[in-house]
């Protein structure tokens, strides 16, 4: 059983949701957020979402679009991004991850080596907002090689008939974009969520994650009590970048970004009591 | 390629490819929308009504045709072939933007979007989106870089005056690139009410053909223009390529003729073996970018780079995937040229025809004057004059030292 697939089935027999937080490798540098990233297991993340930036992240709100600058400024990489994950790997064993990005970094890695050094780095899932089932065909293949899920995106906008595409070759969860939107601009109504949660699991078997519009705990505790995981970044990351304007120690913002965290991980974990 | 393709023109596929380019990779928010859309376009291509609403508006509201004129003075100054400029600088809105324009916007009303979006880079394709939004009583929003604002004073008031918002862009390097950006996320955002109109022949799959389509009328009007002229093709078609919608409109409609050659102009900025250029095809690698795979500046991490020219229009670190496609089956022969010689050429046109290019086309210009002293007097050359340069009064003055 895969890692993802291990995870959500403790969260199932617990009958509880999972906290997914985000962070972009490499921000605000690459010890800062690996040191961030290391703790994220005991700050409650079920499984982490690391972002590989990009410079050109056209699915993501200002909060995620400023992460990404600072990691690339600060000379982030893909290469260095698996080694991150590969650093991670060698305490924890049991935390899925799964890396969030575009297309074009691994399209220029070379998809099949990309595929290959994930999975030996220990890598669980890639979500490839801009690669959807029309494009992804190049992926398949490797990413099944390597063991790695496909993880799809769903939407506000996405009928029955397009579901059907978009969960056919769908691996690890099913990612329900709340919003029609960028990351972290626009506030989900809880009831229209739900609504789209069941009409997923009407046709399909995979755990579904929602995540791009949660900013509070309260927010994520509502989305808990119905979907399988909660997903969270913007908020998480636009700390960060607060943190940096007031010019704050790295270990003051090691130590902030980790308990907001887990004040998220406690209001989702509690949501179903 | 070693066996050439039966036709050049008969791209893309069903799934949006220009043999390895093209296609979609967008946010799954916006697939539902680019499927509906090309329902609906392919619907609006076999429709007499709608046809007819397009001419009519391109014939009376654009000023259609645009007239092919032999540029005596040029060719006698260059002492070789004979030049002819294709002026879409007549055309209202001074550009070939806005024979796109009013295309998409037709569209835009019969798919029901009543909120128009867009993005600029020189300010001509938002001049023409602000245009045909007040003709069709639509609000609309420009995307706009913060560099591009600073250099295109007079489209940004020209946009106001029309009634459209312009929006600065102040992420990434503030250019064409980040415009578009910020459209694909504002398009995202209002898919439900939001019509895109993408300027150029780039973008996710329809619309580099949307923009093809609407835009070749360039290229079918000169060569009937060029038969009532000469009575025969032209020997070589020459313009500028940025994302490449007027040279594609140029282009596609003699690309399965043999005899006429093809020069696509990118732009060379400070040189191609500097780091500031927008010599896409030139220098760049194959990656995939606003919804498509096309060639792109970008570097070794498949970060995209910036892009640089004196001419905004052709500030862009990508380029239409028909051209990629064009590039390397071997039909079009990609180029380029230098802010200096875009100068040179801009300065030239303006003495010799009394005609102030743009300097997007200027590029092109720039190319004939070197290749034209080399051909035969009796051949036959055209340049797509994409756009008056008016606009670029306060750049050219600032880089001839000049204050206005």
């Amino acid at each position: 059983m895969s890692r993802i697939a291990k995870r959500y089935s403790e969260l199932r027999a617990e009958n509880r949701a999972g906290f997914i937080p985000f962070i972009t490798a490499g921000d605000p540098d690459a010890e800062t957020s690996f040191a961030i990233l290391e703790k994220l297991p005991e700050a409650g993340a079920d499984i982490i979402e690391l972002g590989m930036p990009f410079s050109d992240p056209m699915a993501d709100g200002p909060d995620i679009q400023a992460a990404s600058m600072r990691a690339l400024n600060a000379g982030m990489t893909v290469k260095g991004t698996l080694a991150l994950v590969k650093r991670f790997r060698a305490r924890d064993t049991d935390t899925p991850i799964v890396l969030m990005g575009y297309y074009n970094p691994i399209h220029a890695y070379g998809v099949e080596n990309f595929a290959a050094d994930a999975g030996a780095a220990g890598v669980d899932g890639l979500i490839i907002v801009d690669l959807g089932p029309e494009e992804d065909v190049v992926l398949r293949a490797p990413a099944k090689k390597a063991g790695l899920d496909i993880v799809r995106l769903a939407t506000p906008t996405t009928d029955d008939a397009r579901l059907a595409t978009v969960l056919d070759g769908a691996g690890g969860f099913l990612y329900y974009v709340s919003i029609a939107g960028v990351t972290g601009t626009k506030t989900f109504t809880e009831d229209d969520v739900k609504a789209a949660v069941a009409r997923i699991r009407r046709m399909s078997q995979l755990p579904c994650a929602v995540g791009f519009g949660i900013r509070d705990a309260e927010q994520a505790a509502g989305i808990a009590r119905f979907a399988d995981a909660a997903v969270v970044g913007s908020a998480i990351v636009s700390g960060i970048a607060k943190s940096l304007a007031s010019a704050r120690p790295n270990t003051r913002l090691i130590a902030d970004t980790l308990e907001f965290c887990r004040k998220l991980a406690d209001a989702v974990h509690k949501a179903r009591d | 390629m070693s066996v050439p393709p039966n036709s050049f023109r008969l791209g893309p596929d069903a799934e949006g490819h220009f043999g390895a380019f093209g296609g979609r990779y967008v946010a799954e928010t916006l697939m539902p929308l680019l499927l509906k859309l090309e329902a609906d376009y392919n619907a609006a291509k076999d429709d007499p009504k709608f046809q007819a609403e397009l001419n009519g508006l391109l014939k009376h509201y654009v000023g259609r045709p645009s007239p092919l004129y032999l540029a005596q003075r040029l060719t006698e100054h260059l002492g070789g072939s004979k030049i002819y400029l294709k002026r879409e600088e007549l055309n209202h809105t001074g550009a070939h933007k806005i024979n796109n324009c009013i295309g998409q916007i037709l569209l835009a009303k019969r798919m029901g979007k009543t909120r128009i979006i867009a993005e600029t880079g020189a300010g001509q394709h938002g001049v023409a989106t602000a245009t045909v939004a007040a003709l069709f009583g639509l609000p609309c929003v420009i995307y706009m870089g913060e560099v591009d604002i600073e250099r295109q004073k007079p489209n940004v008031f020209r946009m106001n005056l029309l009634g459209a918002e312009v929006r600065p862009v102040n992420s990434g390097s503030r250019t064409l690139k980040d415009a578009m950006n910020e459209a694909l996320r504002d398009w995202v955002a209002n898919v439900h009410d939001t019509f895109y109109i993408i300027g150029s022949a780039a973008g996710p799959h329809p619309y580099p053909s949307i923009v093809r389509d609407f835009q070749t009328v360039i290229g079918k009007e000169t060569r009937e223009q060029m038969m009532a002229a000469e009575g025969r093709l032209p020997d070589l078609l020459v313009a500028c390529v940025g994302g490449g919608s007027n040279a594609i409109g140029l282009f596609h409609p003699f690309l399965n003729d043999p005899s006429v050659a093809i020069h696509g102009v990118e732009a060379a900025g400070e040189g191609v073996d500097t780091p500031r250029h927008a010599a896409t095809m030139s220098k760049g690698t194959p990656g995939v970018l606003h919804g498509a795979r096309s060639y792109l500046l970008q570097d070794a991490d498949g970060q995209i780079l910036e892009a640089h020219s004196i001419s905004a229009g052709l500030d862009y670190p990508g380029v239409g995937p028909e051209h990629s496609w064009l590039k390397e089956s071997g039909r079009v022969t990609y180029v380029s040229a230098t802010d200096s010689e875009a100068l040179a050429a801009f300065q030239l046109t303006c003495r010799l025809e009394g005609i102030i290019p743009a300097l997007e086309s200027s590029h092109a210009i720039a190319h004939v004057m070197r290749v034209a002293p080399k051909m035969g007097k009796e051949k036959l050359i055209v340049i797509g004059l994409s756009g008056r340069g008016d606009k670029d009064v306060f750049t050219v003055a600032d880089a001839l030292g000049e204050k206005l």
